[in-house]
C-alpha cells in the first residue's frame, strides 16, 4: 500500500517538474530544444553571476535552480518511476502469472497518462526518433547477441518465407480489402484512397519483435517455435522498411507504376543484404578489436556496445534495415568476442544488455499507454473492427498457406499445433505505432484514423492474444523448452552426432545443410579464428574450450556461493577443521560420490589456485618484478602447501573418485612405477582447468608404506612453475 | 530381360519400403547411389568408401564405415562384423537416419528412438561387450580433438574421465564400497540422452542424392 502512495507522489513530482514555466516545452522530447533556446537567449551558464548588477546581495546559502537540470531530471524521473511501477506490480502475487508484463505496463501507462491529463498538462507522446534511435536498439542487440544461431540457421528458409512472403501477403490482403470496405458509402471513409490503405496495411502487417519477446519469454515455449516467430519478427523489418518508404513516397503522387514495383523489389534486396553486410563488417571489426584488449579488460564491453550501435546507425544512414544490421553484428561477433574477453567482461556484457533491453521494453510499453491517452483520436467503428478482423484472418490464412508449401521442403514438418502457435503469436507492437506516428499530417489527412486503429490493434493483440496464449499453450500441450544443463557429455555426444550426420550425408551423396555447415565450420577454424581470436585460444578445439569454460564456471560459481571463505593467505585452519570433522562424520558413506564434498574440495583447491593467479596479476600490475613476486609467492605457497597436504591426504583417502580408480584397475593401467598419475590426479584434474596441472609424480619412499606425491602446478603460458606440493597419503 | 528385371525390382522396393520405412522413391535413389559406390557391383566393401573424398576429412570416418559392416545394426541378432554388405543391409543402416514420422503412436516413436540410440551406442562400444569403457570413451574424445594440430593426449584423457565421472554420478545414485564402475551400459547411455531430443536431430534428408556417372 505504501508503495502505491510513493508512486503517486512521484507522479505528482513529475507533473510539477513538467509544469515549470521555463522556455522548454511540455514534452521530454523537445526539452532539449528548450535548453537550447535558453542557452541562446541568455548566453549565460548557470554558474556565472550577473556581474553587471553591482548591488550586493546576501550570499545565498541554499538556492534553487531547477532549469538547468530540467531535462535530465525529467528523463531520470520517468525511468525511475517506470521501474518502481514494475517492482510494485510484482508485489501483487497472482497478477503476473495471469497477465503478461507487457499488458500491465500498458495499463500503468494509461493510468499515468490519465493522471497527467486530469491535472491539465499535455502527456508526452512516444517520439518516433527517440523510439527508433534510443529505445529499440538495446532490445534488438540483446536478441541478436544471444541469438541461438544453430536453430536459426537450420530454419532459415522457413523463417524467410514467413518474414518476406507472409508480411507481403498480410500487407496486401489487409490493405486491399480495407480499401474495398472504405468504398462502401455508409462507412463515411471515402477519403481513404488505395495507396493510403496499402500503406496502412504495410504498417500493421509486421510482427513486432518487442511484443513477441515480451510474451514468448514468459511462456517458455520450445526452441523451434520460438525461433520461427521471433526470427520472422526480426527479418520482416526489411520488408516493412521498403514497403513503407515506397508507399509513402508514392501515396503523395497517387499512383505506382510497374517500374516502381521493380525498383521496390531491388530496393528490398539492397536493404536486407546491405543491412546484413554492414552488420557483419562491424561485427568483424568488433571481434578484431577484442583480440587486443588483453591488458585493458575494463573497456571490453564498451566495444561490443559501440560497434553494434554504430552498425545500427550506419545502416539507418543509408535507409538500410537497421534491425538486420544489428542482428548480423551481434551474431557475428559473439563467438569470437566470447573467446577473447575475460569472464567478468562476459558477465558485464550480458547484464548490461539485459538491463538496457529491460529499460527499453518497460519504457516502450508505458509510453504506448501514455500516448494512447495523449494522441488525437479519430474513432471509426467500421475501420477499426475491420482492421482487427482482417489482420487475424490474413495471419491465419498466410501461415496455413505458407506452411503447406514449406512442409514440402522440410524434413521435420510443422504440425497443426505449431501452425496455430505461429499464427497466434504474431503480435503487433510499438514499431507499428511509431511508423504511424511518422506520417506527416499534410500528406495524410487520415493520420489520426490510422493511429487510432493501430493502437486498438496493438491493444488487441497484446492483451487478448498475449493473455490467452499461455493457457492455450498449456491446453494444447505444446512442447516446452527443455532445461539444458549442458554437461560435458552432451557436448561430446552432440559433436559426435554432428560428424556422424555429416558423414552419413556424404555417404548418401547428400550435399545439403550438413555438408555446408561442416564446411563453414572448417573454414572458420582454419582462417577466421586465427585472425579474430587472441593467442593460443585460436587453435583450441571446441571441446577443450567448452570444457575449460565449464570448469571455470563451476569453480567460480562455487567460489561465489562460499564467498565469505576468501582468506588472505590460504585456506584458514577453521575450514579445514570443520571439513575434517564433517569427513569423519560421513564415515559410512565414504565410497559414495557426494556432490557436496566434491564441491567443497573444488572450492578449496580452486581458491588456492585463484589466489595464486590473483596475486600474480595484482603484483605484476604494480611492481613488475617477477622474480621477487615469485619468491613471495613460493613462500606463501609453501605455507598453503603444508595445509593443503593434510587436506589432500584425507581427500585421497576418501576415494572421491572410486569410479576412476577402479576403472583404471580394470583396464590394467595401474603401474607401480614413478610418474604414473593416480587417483588424486583424476580428482584434481576434474576440478581444475586442464592446462594448469602439469604433472603429478609418485616419489617412491622405501621407508614407510606411504605413497608420496609431488604435484607441480605450472602457468600455462610460460611453463613457469608456480608451486609444488608434496603430500603423502597412506593406503 | 530388362522389363522383367524392373518389375522384379519394383516388387522388391515395395517389400523393402514396408520393412524399412523408406518411400519407394527414396529407395530408388538410394539404390542408384549404392550402384554408384560399388561401381555397379552387388556388394559394398570398405574400400568402396574411399571414393567419397569428403569422408576423408571426417574425424570419425572409420567409426562410420565400421557401422555399416557391424552386424548389430542389421536388426537381427548377429554379432561381429562382415566384410561386405548388400543393398538391403545398406538400406537398413540408412533407415536409422529417417526422420520420425509424426503419425506414429507414442509406442512406435519410443521404439524408433531406442533403435537410434542403440545405433549410437554400438558406434561407441567397439569391442561389443555391452558397455562403453573408459578406453573407448577416451578414444572417441581423442578422435574429436584430433582435428586440431596440437594433439594433447593428456587433455583428451582428462575430458573423457570427467565425462565418465559425470555419467557415473548421473546414472548410479548409490554405489557400495566394493562396486566399481565398469562402463556405461545402454540404460545409462539412454539417461544421458534424456534431455536431447534425438528424433529431432538424428536425421538426413534422402532426396536429391548425387549420383553422377560412374566412369570417372
Amino acid at each position: 500500500m505504501c508503495r502505491w502512495q510513493w508512486d503517486v507522489g512521484l507522479v505528482i513530482l513529475l507533473l510539477m517538474s513538467n509544469a515549470r514555466p521555463a522556455c522548454g516545452g511540455g514534452t521530454a522530447a523537445d526539452a532539449l530544444n528548450g535548453t537550447q533556446r535558453q542557452w541562446n537567449g541568455t548566453e549565460r551558464t548557470p554558474f556565472q553571476h550577473d556581474h553587471a548588477n553591482n548591488s550586493k546581495k546576501t550570499f545565498p546559502v541554499l538556492s534553487f535552480n531547477y532549469d538547468h537540470v530540467r531535462t535530465h531530471f525529467q528523463i531520470s524521473l520517468w525511468i525511475l518511476l517506470a521501474f518502481l511501477m514494475k517492482l510494485g506490480l510484482q508485489l501483487i502475487p497472482r497478477l503476473s502469472s495471469i497477465v503478461p508484463e507487457s499488458c500491465l505496463l500498458i495499463v500503468v501507462g494509461l493510468l499515468v497518462g490519465l493522471v497527467i491529463q486530469v491535472v491539465g498538462e499535455e502527456p508526452p507522446v512516444l517520439d518516433s526518433e527517440f523510439f527508433f534511435l534510443c529505445l529499440l536498439p538495446p532490445i534488438i542487440l540483446d536478441a541478436g547477441y544471444f541469438l541461438p544461431l544453430r536453430p536459426f540457421m537450420e530454419n532459415l528458409g522457413t523463417i524467410l518465407m514467413f518474414a518476406v512472403l507472409g508480411t507481403l501477403w498480410n500487407a496486401f490482403f489487409v490493405g486491399g480489402l480495407l480499401y474495398g470496405v472504405c468504398q462502401v458509402d455508409s462507412a463515411h471513409l471515402a477519403g481513404v484512397d488505395l495507396l493510403a490503405c496499402l500503406l496502412f496495411g504495410s504498417m500493421v502487417s509486421a510482427v513486432d519483435p518487442v511484443a513477441v519477446l515480451a510474451v514468448f519469454e514468459e511462456i517458455h515455449i520450445n526452441e523451434l517455435l520460438f525461433i520461427l516467430v521471433f526470427g520472422e519478427s526480426l527479418l520482416n523489418d526489411a520488408v516493412t522498411v521498403v514497403l513503407y518508404h515506397l508507399l509513402e513516397e508514392y501515396a503523395g503522387v497517387g499512383s505506382v507504376s510497374a517500374q516502381d514495383v521493380g525498383l521496390g523489389v531491388l530496393s528490398f534486396l539492397v536493404v536486407s543484404l546491405g543491412g546484413v553486410l554492414v552488420g557483419a563488417i562491424f561485427g568483424v571489426m568488433a571481434a578484431f578489436t577484442s583480440r587486443f584488449t588483453l591488458h585493458n579488460r575494463v573497456i571490453e564491453p564498451l566495444f561490443v556496445f559501440l560497434y553494434s550501435y554504430m552498425a545500427y546507425l550506419s545502416a539507418e544512414v543509408f535507409h538500410l534495415s537497421g534491425i538486420m544490421a544489428l542482428i548480423a553484428c551481434g551474431a557475428t561477433m559473439h563467438p569470437y568476442v566470447e573467446a577473447n574477453v575475460s569472464h567478468k567482461s562476459h558477465t558485464t556484457i550480458k547484464y548490461f544488455l539485459k538491463m538496457w533491453s529491460s529499460v527499453s521494453e518497460t519504457l516502450i510499453f508505458i509510453f504506448l499507454g501514455v500516448s494512447t491517452v495523449a494522441g488525437p483520436h479519430l474513432w471509426n467503428w467500421t475501420f477499426v473492427t475491420v482492421t482487427i478482423l482482417l489482420c487475424l484472418v490474413a495471419r491465419v490464412l498466410g501461415v496455413v498457406g505458407l506452411t503447406f508449401i514449406i512442409n514440402k521442403f522440410r524434413v521435420i514438418k510443422l504440425t497443426t499445433k505449431d501452425q496455430f502457435i505461429v499464427a497466434y503469436g504474431g503480435l503487433r507492437g510499438a514499431i507499428a505505432f511509431s511508423l504511424g506516428f511518422l506520417l506527416k499530417k499534410e500528406h495524410f489527412p487520415m493520420r489520426n484514423l490510422f493511429l487510432t486503429a493501430i493502437i486498438t490493434l496493438i491493444f488487441f493483440t497484446v492483451f487478448v492474444q498475449g493473455m490467452t496464449i499461455r493457457p492455450l499453450v498449456d491446453l494444447l500441450a505444446v512442447k516446452r523448452k527443455q532445461g539444458s544443463k549442458h554437461s560435458i557429455n552432451e557436448e561430446i555426444h552432440t559433436q559426435v552426432l554432428d560428424h556422424l550426420l555429416t558423414g552419413v550425408a556424404h555417404v548418401c551423396g547428400q550435399y545439403g545443410h550438413h555438408h555446408w555447415r561442416d564446411k563453414l565450420t572448417r573454414l572458420d577454424k582454419q582462417y577466421v579464428k586465427k585472425w579474430l581470436i587472441a593467442g593460443e585460444r585460436s587453435e583450441e578445439p571446441q571441446l577443450i574450450a567448452f570444457y575449460r569454460t565449464l570448469a571455470v564456471n563451476q569453480a567460480l560459481e562455487l567460489l561465489e556461493s562460499g564467498g565469505d571463505m576468501l582468506p588472505s593467505a590460504g585456506p584458514s585452519t577453521n575450514s579445514l577443521e570443520t571439513l575434517k570433522s564433517k569427513i569423519q562424520e560421513n564415515d559410512q558413506s565414504l565410497a559414495r560420490i557426494s556432490k557436496q564434498r566434491k564441491e567443497e574440495i573444488r572450492r578449496i583447491l580452486r581458491m588456492t589456485l585463484q589466489n595464486t593467479e590473483q596475486k600474480l596479476h595484482s603484483y605484476s600490475q604494480h611492481t613488475q618484478d617477477e622474480a621477487w613476486t615469485l619468491q613471495i609467492l613460493h613462500r606463501k605457497q609453501a605455507e598453503m602447501g603444508r595445509k593443503i597436504s593434510i587436506f589432500l591426504a584425507d581427500a585421497a583417502k576418501l576415494q572421491v573418485s572410486p569410479v576412476q580408480r577402479r576403472a583404471r584397475l580394470a583396464s590394467g593401467e595401474l603401474r607401480e612405477t614413478a610418474s604414473s598419475p593416480l587417483t588424486v590426479d583424476q580428482c584434481i584434474s576434474t576440478f581444475f582447468e586442464p592446462r594448469h596441472i602439469f604433472n603429478i609424480e609418485k616419489i617412491p619412499l622405501r621407508t614407510t608404506n606411504q605413497k608420496c606425491y609431488k604435484m607441480t602446478l605450472c602457468k600455462p603460458s610460460n611453463d613457469k612453475i608456480v608451486s609444488q606440493f608434496i603430500y603423502t597419503h597412506s593406503v | 530381360m530388362g522389363a522383367f528385371q524392373s518389375v522384379h525390382q519394383e516388387d522388391n522396393y515395395e517389400d523393402l519400403a514396408t520393412r524399412t520405412g523408406f518411400s519407394p522413391e527414396q529407395i530408388r535413389n538410394l539404390h542408384r547411389r549404392f550402384k554408384h559406390l560399388t561401381k555397379n557391383g552387388d556388394k559394398l566393401r570398405r574400400d568402396h568408401f574411399r571414393v567419397i573424398s569428403d569422408l576423408e576429412l571426417n574425424p570419425i570416418q572409420s567409426q562410420i564405415i565400421e557401422a555399416f559392416f557391424d552386424k548389430r545394426n542389421f536388426q537381427g541378432n548377429g554379432r561381429g562384423t562382415v566384410s561386405e554388405i548388400g543393398f538391403e543391409e545398406f538400406l537398413i543402416v540408412m533407415s536409422y537416419f529417417l526422420p520420425t514420422d509424426p503419425n506414429l503412436t507414442a509406442e512406435e516413436r519410443e521404439s524408433f528412438r531406442q533403435r537410434k540410440l542403440h545405433f549410437l551406442f554400438n558406434m561407441y562400444d567397439t569391442d561389443d561387450d555391452g558397455k562403453i569403457t573408459v578406453q573407448e570413451y577416451r578414444h572417441v574424445v581423442q578422435v574429436l580433438i584430433s582435428q586440431s594440430d596440437n594433439l594433447d593426449q593428456e587433455e583428451a584423457k582428462e575430458i573423457a574421465d570427467a565425462a565418465m565421472l559425470e555419467v557415473a554420478s548421473l546414472a548410479v545414485v548409490h554405489m557400495a564400497p566394493d562396486e566399481f564402475y565398469e562402463g556405461i551400459t545402454f540404460e545409462h547411455f539412454v539417461k544421458i540422452w534424456k534431455g536431447i531430443e534425438i528424433e529431432m536431430k538424428m536425421h538426413v534428408r534422402f532426396s536429391h542424392l548425387e549420383t553422377t556417372s560412374i566412369c570417372k
